[in-house]
């Protein structure tokens, strides 16, 4: 950390933790400060998300590493006083690491998210204090690219957007095509809803994917890189536009870098708004000004990609590990995690889960851990039902997974898929099928509609998900439901329609008496999907009050003053809202 | 349909000299007219087509393609609710209904006195205030039913 302040203020700059503030609180601290005339030794840097979104926000006061917990603008002037000026920790507002406040930052270990939240991520000099292109110079200076090349496959690296695909071994593809030019491109077009950790790392640690790209460069032999990043995060838009502009003024980033005449230059290409560009070749068309359509691999973009000259495209979090890397050495990378996968995991912890937010975890973790230990369990202490991993592509995993060591491989031969790291948890409210036909509602909207099977069938399968949820379903439904998944699993044209059936198939395979139950018996066993519900008015606890009445959209609801009020079956939307508005809990759901 | 006079047009072919004419800047010239406009109506396409020396189909074709761009004008306060995975478990669904049902309009239309826009987007990073609704830049975090009329009543 900088050096040049006494103290550093860290303030989560996390979407949870502003929104939990009552105002603007790093313009309120910095005002603050000027009262106090600390401008000038107190520094307030905005940082990102720490897995502690459920007691933002946080402030965490460096170098002393106190962690403030739940500050309002209020405590805002004991800080200054006691902490800033009297060094004396405010022990009200301390985050209790012992119990947490209900968040345990145990079994954590940070490689991607190392400096995330740590520096202050508009300013080089704090990367560089923290071994900042101490890799770029190291690789330029005493390695050939095919030396770290090999040292990138020894650790075991493994692709971070989904596929999990070799790192280094791509490099190595990629550095044999033969061309006058190739490209270096970093894939931050983060789609999977309920993700959030690539723009974590570019609004935390830009610099870091920066950095393995011109390492990156340097070992395939390309000059010019390119960021293509989601045009919805635009402070992590921001923040690589001044990390590349700072690169450049050191000179790390340009002609000649080091004095070794190696040239890198990054430029940034913005998204607009499409799933299906996290796809690599659909990528690549939509940064050539095309529509995001994939095409047939091979040939691979290692081989004709960008412009048709060989590209490399890897995901932000690959990047962010590549520094950590070289300067600590594939050896110990290597001895991270399990057999096949080497290192860490970032997850985006969201659902029915106490702990939100992000969590970096050494592969091989088990389930458990994940949600009971790091996660703190289920919200208001409900059964633990499954987790949606992978997002819209992956599937569900359940109770009988919960000591399942996570990596590529396990999750892959347990029907889910490892992704970009989303993991939705979900208790025992909520419906299996409804779920399945959430998912395939985002794909049928994100399908680019290039190949039949993804365009045409994802819409059959919503529609028959559609009809189980409405109680119209039938057993042959379900047959058809499960061949036709199958049919666009095999026959679909890229990784988007051949993962696209997975949340039904394993739904299916693990929640089977629920579909059962949805076409049999009639019923949806967790109460989620409307078609089955019917709402009445117990008579020993309606009062006659006229409220559910009155609030009903549909006027559904007769009754006179003090006598029992009758819901119209008929007419009801099952809408909810006179259950919510009943203050005597006569509205009962059946 | 906006007339578009001579000082737009040429902001228009400002904004595509700036990338160079380039088919391939595309989508950055879109971006930065929409930054510009608000929207993408047809005749704006069309002088991007023209300065870019490519069809008006497959101006069109990207403009429809990407979720991001519009042809309708948003609304003055243009309500954005959350439909990620967290925000579903959440309860999204019935937040937007709520929203449609006070608006009185469908996800992608515009109110009458082009007060309100109502569209949904896929997750921003907010998990932990599921269910999350955007009005402008403003995020509103773990929206209840009856916050919704609460919210809309601030932009009235």
């Amino acid at each position: 950390m900088s050096n040049r302040y006494r103290k550093n203020l860290l303030v989560c700059n996390g979407s949870s933790c502003q929104q939990a503030s009552d105002a603007d609180l790093v313009a309120f601290i910095n005002f603050k400060l000027k009262e106090y005339n600390l401008e000038d030794g107190i520094k307030v840097v905005q940082s990102v998300c720490s897995n502690k979104c459920s007691i933002g926000p946080n402030i965490i006061v460096y170098p002393d590493n106190v962690e403030y917990s739940k500050v309002t603008k209020s405590d805002i002037d004991d800080i200054i006083i006691e902490h800033l000026l009297n060094e004396r920790i405010v022990e009200r507002l301390v985050f209790d690491k012992e119990n947490g406040n209900g968040v345990a930052p145990i079994k954590q270990y940070r490689i991607a998210l190392r400096n995330c939240g740590f520096i202050d991520p508009e300013e080089i000099k704090d990367y560089i204090e923290k071994d900042g292109y101490d890799a770029l110079a190291k690789c330029l200076s005493k390695y050939t690219p095919e030396e770290v090349t090999q040292e990138v496959i020894k650790s075991g690296l493994r692709g971070r957007g989904g596929g999990g695909f070799p790192t280094g071994l791509k490099w190595e593809i990629t550095s044999k095509s033969v061309s006058d030019q190739k490209y270096v491109v970093c894939n931050a077009d983060e789609g999977d809803p309920g993700a959030f950790m690539d723009r974590s790392v570019l609004e935390g640690d830009p610099h870091s994917v920066l950095e393995a790209m011109a390492i990156c460069g340097y070992c395939i032999g390309a000059n010019k890189g390119i960021i293509y990043v989601r045009a919805e995060y635009p402070l992590a838009v921001k923040r690589l536009k001044i990390a590349i502009n700072q690169a450049k003024e050191y000179g790390l980033l340009g002609k000649n870098i080091f004095g070794t005449g190696f040239e890198f230059t990054i430029t940034i290409k913005y998204g607009a708004g499409a799933f299906i560009c996290g796809e690599e070749t659909a990528l690549i068309h939509s940064m050539e000004g095309f529509l995001g359509e994939p095409t047939l691999k091979p040939p691979f973009p290692s081989v004709s990609g960008y412009l048709k000259k060989p590209t490399n495209v890897n995901n932000v979090e690959t990047f962010a590990n590549i520094p950590a890397i070289i300067n600590k050495g594939a050896d110990w990378y290597a001895s991270i995690g399990t057999e096949k996968s080497k290192g860490t995991k970032v997850f985006a912890l969201a659902g029915k889960i106490n702990n939100v937010g992000l969590i970096e975890v050494p592969m091989g973790i088990t389930l458990r851990e994940i949600i009971y230990d790091i996660g703190g369990g289920i919200v208001n202490g409900k059964k633990f039902k499954a987790v949606q991993t992978g997002g819209p592509s992956g599937g569900c995993l359940t109770e009988k997974h919960l000591d399942l060591p996570i990596d590529f491989d396990s999750l892959t031969a347990a029907g889910s898929m490892m992704g970009s790291g989303g993991m939705i948890v979900m208790d025992e409210d909520d419906c299996m099928v409804s779920m399945a036909r959430f998912y395939l509602e985002f794909i049928v909207e994100e399908s680019c509609g290039k190949c039949a099977p993804c365009r045409i069938g994802n819409k059959r399968l919503h529609e028959m998900l559609t009809k189980l949820c409405d109680g119209k379903g039938t057993m042959e439904d379900l047959d058809l439901l499960r061949n036709l998944s199958v049919v666009v699993k095999d026959t679909s044209l890229c990784g988007l329609g051949q993962t696209s059936p997975n949340p039904i198939l394993s739904t299916m395979a693990n929640f089977y008496d629920e579909y059962y139950a949805h076409v049999a018996e009639h019923r949806c066993p967790s109460g989620q999907c409307k078609s089955f519900m019917l709402y009445y008015i117990s008579e020993e606890n309606c009062i006659g009050c006229l409220v559910c009445a009155r609030k009903c959209p549909v006027g559904a609801i007769s009754g006179e003053k003090k006598k029992l009020h009758i819901i119209n079956q008929e007419l009801c939307t099952k809408c909810g809202v006179c259950m919510e508005k009943c203050k005597f809990h006569a509205v009962h759901l059946n | 349909m906006m007339t578009i006079c001579e000082s737009n047009v040429a902001k228009i072919e400002a904004i595509c000299k700036e990338y160079n004419c380039d088919k391939g800047e595309l989508i950055n010239v879109l971006h930065q007219t929409q930054n510009t406009f608000g929207y993408l109506p047809e005749d704006v396409q069309e002088i991007i087509a023209e300065n870019l020396q490519t069809s008006l189909a497959q101006v069109y074709g990207v403009v429809s393609f990407y979720s991001f761009f519009t042809m309708i004008p948003k609304g003055k306060h243009p309500v954005n609710i959350c439909k990620g995975t967290a925000c579903y478990v959440r309860g999204a669904e019935k937040i937007i209904d709520e929203f449609k049902t006070l608006l009185d309009i469908n996800i992608g239309e515009t109110t009458a006195d082009e007060k309100f826009s109502l569209s949904s987007l896929r997750c921003i990073g907010a998990c932990g205030l599921a269910p999350v609704v955007l009005i402008g830049d403003k995020v509103y975090g773990r929206v209840t039913l009856d916050s919704v009329k609460e919210i809309l009543d601030e932009y009235q």
